[in-house]
């Protein structure tokens, strides 16, 4: 049993390459301590923080300026804006992520198998995916959300199904590089079938411009659900969100910039520190970057 | 004569290109006994690999058959190839594509046993491994290393040991020598070679080098533009070249001498004419210096000119 255990230890030293590779990155260390940070604040925001704040209106004490009592000013209502910013990082972040990680799934596998058996499939799916691209990406998630009916899971299945067509389209571009690659027959020739030969060589070869897509489709989607709030269908108004803080902080811009500094570099924040996370696990996860 | 190990008959590939039919390999009839190496030569873009990805139903063929112990496999779907993969596998030109990066060497190796289910446990299957690494002459301290960090040499060690992984009878060599240095080249013959001996291996080598050829195969034949055009054992090939396609080919093996070779002697002239929607008659015939009106015009088949000889030109009908 002694390989076995070699076997097991060898499976963890590749892990653990890994992360060796990925903590050598400043930048993406960088990243990814600014993105825990965040995640931590979201998580634990309610034992310092205090929701009511963030919700309830103050009128006389409305567009104040930072200052002791509000560290980065109040809004048009008199609402804590680090506050809103602290408890919006929950509905932000989570619905990002969420997003993010289904409509990589499910656009990862429809642009694959596009890619992979070509022709007819390809161009059915491809096809079906124009056919989303064609409506507005607003308009469909709206569309979706008035049909199903309001609420957060539908708000997300109509941000990420919107998304959807953006990385089928990547992933099956990314994939028509890897197929001609004789390894790809060489797993033919031993009998591997599609679905396997998808997942264990050509997507781990694909990987660089998915995970780049995938970063950047966060900061979309928290953009995108602030659109669906301003029409009343997403997030319902007192509760806080970086995305609505936006746009209802848009028409003050002028007089009032902290409004939308505030949200806007909370999104600009979580976005760069992704996109760095991204850029990090694309070289750890290539061991022929080593050294 | 026993059944052939590999036979086809009437073999067709045509792609279907913007510009029409390309005929990558047209009516092929070839056949290997067990244990045997037949040599396939050709210069590029004469269809050798494809017919050696058709034979093993990679690509799926146009028409006609491929029989492999007497049964015709061509059109087989995947379910039906299941059991018949394990016997057949493939040994690629470029060692740099044809291994997986992301994937260390013992990864590599042990997919396709883990494939066909021929070991269970990582245990059994890691042990299998070593063994393989040590038939091909890799060094033990390699398996967890990753193909990036390994010379050519030792990468194509490599594809080898993954095609013996699942125990075949028959092995296409696609090119499996042309990517190396001169002197690594001896050495994985000579290994191809001991492997052959060792287990009764059925070689299809696949080479446009004819010094390779001579080395390993028992039989030769000749394609050109897709098409068989001459086919017989491989000293009698080197003797007695009788199409003029072939006869162009040996005179252009350089030998080194040191004085200087009348030049252009036997060198045919021109370049190899459009494989898409070709012209009836011989393929050969634009190049060809004895081409008549007959090789224009008439399809030309495999004929014997002598026994165990066989030539398609109409020199020799």
């Amino acid at each position: 049993m002694s390989t076995a255990g070699k076997a097991k230890r060898r499976k963890r030293s590749q892990l653990s390459l890994i992360w060796f590779r990925f903590r050598k990155n400043k930048l993406a260390m960088l990243g990814l301590i600014i993105f825990l940070m965040m995640i931590f604040m979201a998580a634990y925001v309610s034992i310092f923080g205090d929701y009511e704040k963030a919700i309830t209106m103050d009128m006389p004490n409305k567009l104040q300026t930072p200052s002791a009592a509000h560290l980065f000013g109040t809004d048009q209502f008199g609402r804590d804006i680090l506050m809103r910013m602290m408890f919006g990082a929950r509905i932000s972040l989570s619905v990002g992520l969420l997003t993010m990680v289904l409509s990589l799934v499910v656009g990862s596998l429809i642009g694959a198998a596009a890619g992979y058996y070509g022709g007819k499939v390809d161009n059915l799916l491809m096809r079906i995916m124009d056919v989303f691209l064609a409506i507005p990406s607003t308009l469909l998630a709206i569309s979706i959300v008035a049909a199903l009916g309001q609420g957060m899971f539908n708000l997300l299945l109509a941000t990420a199904v919107s998304q959807i067509p953006a990385f089928a389209r990547v992933v099956r571009s990314a994939i028509l590089t890897v197929k001609g690659q004789d390894y790809i027959e060489a797993a033919r020739a031993c009998g591997m079938r599609g679905g396997r030969i998808i997942l264990r060589h050509i997507l781990p070869n694909a990987m660089g411009p998915i995970i780049v897509q995938a970063t950047l489709n966060i900061a979309r989607t928290i953009l995108g659900i602030s659109s669906l709030s301003f029409v009343g269908l997403g997030i319902s108004p007192p509760t806080p969100e970086w995305g609505s803080m936006l746009s209802e902080g848009k028409t003050m811009m002028r007089y009032y910039p902290h409004l939308i500094l505030i949200p806007g570099a909370a999104i600009a924040l979580a976005v760069m520190s992704l996109n760095l996370i991204g850029d990090g696990l694309r070289d750890a996860l290539d061991p022929r970057l080593k050294n | 004569m026993s059944i052939p190990l590999i036979e086809t008959r009437n073999l067709k590939k045509y792609f279907d290109t913007p510009r029409g039919m390309l005929h990558a390999v047209d009516g092929v009839n070839i056949s290997i006994q067990a244990g045997n190496t037949l040599g396939v030569v050709g210069e590029s873009g004469c269809g050798k690999s494809t017919l050696g990805r058709t034979i093993l139903q990679l690509i799926k063929p146009t028409s006609g058959e491929v029989l492999y112990n007497g049964q015709n496999i061509a059109g087989y779907n995947e379910r039906q190839m299941a059991s018949i993969r394990r016997d057949m596998q493939i040994i690629f030109q470029d060692p740099f594509s044809s291994l997986n990066p992301r994937m260390t060497v013992r990864d590599i190796i042990a997919e396709p046993i883990r494939v066909c289910k021929l070991c269970h446990g990582n245990a059994e299957i890691y042990e299998r491994v070593n063994k393989l690494m040590d038939t091909v002459g890799l060094a033990s301290r390699f398996e967890n290393a990753y193909p990036h960090e390994l010379d050519g040499g030792r990468r194509q060690r490599i594809g080898i040991a993954r095609a013996l992984a699942v125990e075949p009878k028959f092995i296409v060599c696609d090119e499996p020598v042309s990517a190396l240095d001169v002197s690594i080249q001896a050495q994985i013959l000579n290994l191809l070679m001991d492997l052959q001996s060792d287990m009764g291996l059925t070689y299809m080598f696949i080479t446009h080098d004819l010094s390779v050829v001579k080395h390993i195969s028992n039989e030769i034949a000749v394609m050109y533009l897709g098409q068989c055009v001459e086919r017989v054992n491989s000293d009698r090939l080197f003797e007695n070249p009788l199409h003029p396609y072939t006869k162009a080919l040996l005179a252009a093996i350089p030998i080194p001498k040191l004085m200087p070779r009348k030049r252009g002697a036997g060198i045919i002239k021109g370049e190899v004419s459009n494989p898409i929607d070709p012209k009836p008659g011989c393929r050969f015939a634009s190049r060809c210096p004895n081409a008549s009106e007959r090789c224009l015009s008439e399809e030309l088949r495999l004929v014997e000119a002598e026994p165990g000889h066989f030539v398609a030109c109409a020199l020799y009908e």
